[in-house]
């Protein structure tokens, strides 16, 4: 009698001990967190965020991709060799990759991709990156010619963006609400205004990351977001809306806090070709008027790093310039006076609802009245933004975060919305394009960097700090976002 | 005079005199930022404490009781130059075009929930001081327009207005020197609770970011402004917030007080 008795009790230990273990283990589900919904999920033809904060790495990869440390490393090809003269990149693909419809990815999906980049009638929000491409060849289905009209140095990092994923003809119909990629997590479900959750591939190419579910949900408001940490519904905020709640959860042993640096230069951009402020002296009595560490102490509760020109600090490159427009009230005014605004004048300023920009704005306000500019405050919603201020032009002074990376180039754009117009500049950018010495590009980017300070194009703030919040068990997230990112591959749950 | 009406009276002068002291003194610049002493609790030198930019709070409420004064005072103005008018006409003429016409009007405007219109003329005009005084005023004029049509038609049917008739007045010599001196107190009543409700109104619309736009303190605003600071610095929201609370309560406390001491029905029942 005993014996059975034993038994079943050894079998119910066995099998509460299997329960526990179970219950031990890493969960293999996660749910992030981000401020802004996607409009679609097409990286390939819009410049929002949140699209690749979504997709990129996870459901589209390029050719090479970024790393957390922001280096660019092999993606979708295996290696490439570059002539002699610098102007024609032959990729070797990794055999065996398919889309998550079954499909093989190829030499001819490359060249769809960006044959379509490249299209006169391209969506892409990123056409400078395509610029120099004169002809993309499929040698064979693994092997990809393409030739340059001239040397660009940065061209291996032009196809990590995000705008440059290989997508494939099959399905580029549906890519929107229905992206198909070749990334380790495929798309599962959209409810819109609320969240989007991806699975994972069982038929990835690479190595099978750990989660096997993610879930992104979507929280703009900032009172929202703290409570949906606190209350543990999500397990990681991407970028945390309100700096200052940070200490809480820095105090908090449930959670940890990642404080890292963006590619987001945060600027007071000034329309260059309204009056005044088509007047170099006039801008650069903005840029005294502006005192940098107040805005980032008031608008960011400390987080961010004082800039002087539109540059990353944490880049080799970056060259510090804010000696150049180092906060001095009485020279902003002398500037004004020789400019002929003794007594000042009006403006307006935009703000987009982030609370950098909104925070921001009413310091930088204050800041400008003290030497008699007085800016009125127009908070604007992002929609209206971009139509007024981006695609308008229509604005003097707005506060915005610039979050792509090496964006400097946008500075030889006459037309991008500051509207700065510079030959000296654009030659300087044509240069810096077709040099691949590393040390002479490092050269041309101080020099860029000096040039666009000298004129005081945009007032240089800061450089926005990404404030990640996760629980306590999360691991591999990135510290910094050198693009817009979260690295599903990366991430697991400690044990 | 009932204690409501003295307590109500005691504190909306409070707040009308603060807002007034506003114009020439106030304990620090509303609008100077002091970074360095932000959040602040309250203390010896800045009363109320320090907002998220270091700004004095209690200097603010003060400025930000101007705001909610002026904007609400405006509004209910607009609303009783023009309800009153509209309801006398409705009177006159019973039962005329031009009474459904102005009825049907008003009912049109009750029709709709107030705040929602509110931001739609705020979405449409931009959000500002001047577009929110709009906005509200035009909720206050069949408030104020029924108030007047309902008092004045029984008035008509009395004796003296009838004599005036009998006199040759006309109907809108009759409705400006007979029914609306009658109306007044009505219309006092009415305006103080209106008031009220538009300085509820003026901080819901600053809280949603339609009311006076910064750096104009608005007690709405500097709610909005507090909402993620709260579990650190309480003093953030609770100040603005009493300040909303002792205005409102005060103006209520009033407007019911008056009522009271107004009505002669009332005042001969209590004697």
């Amino acid at each position: 009698m005993t014996k059975p008795f034993f038994r079943t009790f050894a079998g119910a230990m066995a099998l509460g001990v299997g329960l526990l273990a179970s219950q031990a283990m890493a969960r293999s589900d996660i749910t992030i967190a981000m401020q802004l919904e996607p409009p679609h999920l097409d990286p390939t033809s819009a410049a929002a965020q949140a699209i690749d904060s979504v997709v990129y790495t996870n459901v589209f990869e390029g050719l090479t991709r970024f790393m957390g440390d922001g280096s660019v490393v092999p993606g979708l090809a295996e290696s490439w060799e570059i002539s002699e003269d610098g102007t024609v990149y032959t990729f070797t693909l990794h055999d065996g990759v398919t889309f998550h419809d079954g499909t093989t990815m190829d030499a001819e999906d490359v060249k769809f991709s960006l044959d379509r980049a490249t299209a006169e009638d391209s969506a892409n929000a990123q056409k400078a990156l395509f610029a120099g491409i004169e002809s993309v060849e499929v040698v064979d289905p693994l092997t990809v010619r393409i030739t340059l009209a001239e040397p660009n140095g940065n061209f291996l990092f032009n196809l990590a963006w995000g705008d440059a994923v290989i997508v494939a003809p099959e399905s580029i119909e549906g890519i929107k609400t229905n992206p198909v990629g070749t990334g380790a997590y495929k798309f599962a479900e959209w409810v819109q205004g609320d969240r989007i959750t991806l699975e994972r591939n069982p038929d990835y190419w690479g190595d099978q990351p750990a989660l096997e579910q993610a879930t992104f949900k979507f929280i703009s408001d900032p009172t929202a977001a703290f409570a949906a940490m606190m209350a543990e519904d999500v397990d990681v905020f991407d970028n945390f809306p309100a700096p200052e709640n940070l200490p809480q959860f820095e105090a908090d042993p449930r959670f940890q806090v990642l404080v890292g640096s963006t590619e987001g230069e945060t600027i007071l951009a000034t329309n260059n070709k309204k009056p005044p402020f088509d007047d170099v002296r006039v801008r650069q009595a903005l840029a005294h008027a502006i005192d940098r560490q107040a805005i980032i102490d008031g608008a960011m509760f400390g987080y961010g790093t004082p800039i002087g020109t539109h540059f990353a600090p944490h880049n080799p490159a970056y060259v510090d310039l804010t000696g150049l427009s180092a906060h001095d009230p009485d020279k902003a005014r002398a500037l004004l006076a020789e400019a002929g605004f003794a007594d000042g004048f009006e403006t307006t300023l935009h703000l987009p609802p982030p609370s950098y920009a909104r925070r921001g704005g009413e310091i930088v306000a204050a800041q400008l009245a003290e030497v008699g500019i007085k800016a009125e405050i127009i908070n604007v919603e992002w929609a209206q933004w971009l139509e007024t201020v981006f695609k308008g032009k229509n604005f003097a002074l707005t506060i915005v975060s610039h979050t792509e990376p090496m964006d400097i180039g946008i500075y030889a754009r006459p037309d991008y919305y500051f509207q700065y117009d510079n030959p000296d500049f654009q030659a300087l950018m044509a240069t810096l394009n077709a040099t691949t010495d590393p040390d002479e590009r490092t050269r041309l980017l101080g020099e860029a960097q000096r040039m666009i300070a000298e004129d005081y194009v945009n007032g240089y703030l800061f450089q926005l700090a990404k404030l990640g919040v996760a629980k306590a068990g999360v691991q591999g997230l990135w510290e910094n976002a050198p693009t817009a990112a979260i690295d599903l591959t990366a991430i697991s749950w400690a044990d | 005079m009932s204690r409501a009406l003295i307590l109500g009276a005691a504190l909306s002068s409070v707040v009308v005199l603060m807002a007034l002291l506003s114009f020439v003194w106030t304990p620090y610049d509303h609008a100077a930022l002091n970074i360095p002493e932000k959040l602040q609790p309250p203390n010896a030198q800045h009363w109320f404490g320090t907002d998220h930019f270091g700004r004095d709070m209690f200097s603010m409420i003060m400025v930000g009781a101007r705001t909610s004064i002026a904007v609400a005072l405006v509004a209910v103005g607009i609303g009783m130059a023009l309800g009153a008018p509209l309801g006398l006409a409705a009177a006159a003429r019973k039962g005329s075009w031009l009474d459904e016409l102005i009825m049907r009007g008003n009912d049109l405007v009750f029709a709709f929930p107030s705040l929602v219109i509110a931001i739609l003329i705020t979405a449409v005009f931009g959000p500002g001081a001047v577009n929110a005084i709009i906005a509200i005023g035009i909720f206050n004029i069949p408030v104020f327009a029924r108030i007047t049509r309902g008092a004045a038609l029984s008035l008509w049917e009395r004796e003296f207005i009838l004599a005036a008739r009998v006199a040759g007045k006309g109907a809108a010599r009759i409705s400006a020197e007979h029914i609306l001196p009658n109306v007044a107190n009505l219309l006092i009543v009415q305006g103080t609770i209106q008031f009220s409700l538009g300085i509820l109104a003026e901080a819901g619309l600053s809280y949603v970011g339609l009311g006076a736009q910064p750096p104009t303190p608005s007690w709405g605003r500097m709610l909005a402004d507090a909402q993620t600071m709260v579990s650190f610095a309480p003093h953030l929201a609770l100040i603005p917030g009493l300040a909303i609370i002792v205005t409102v309560l005060g103006l209520n406390l009033l407007g019911d007080g008056l009522r009271d001491w107004l009505d002669p029905r009332i005042r001969v029942a209590r004697a």
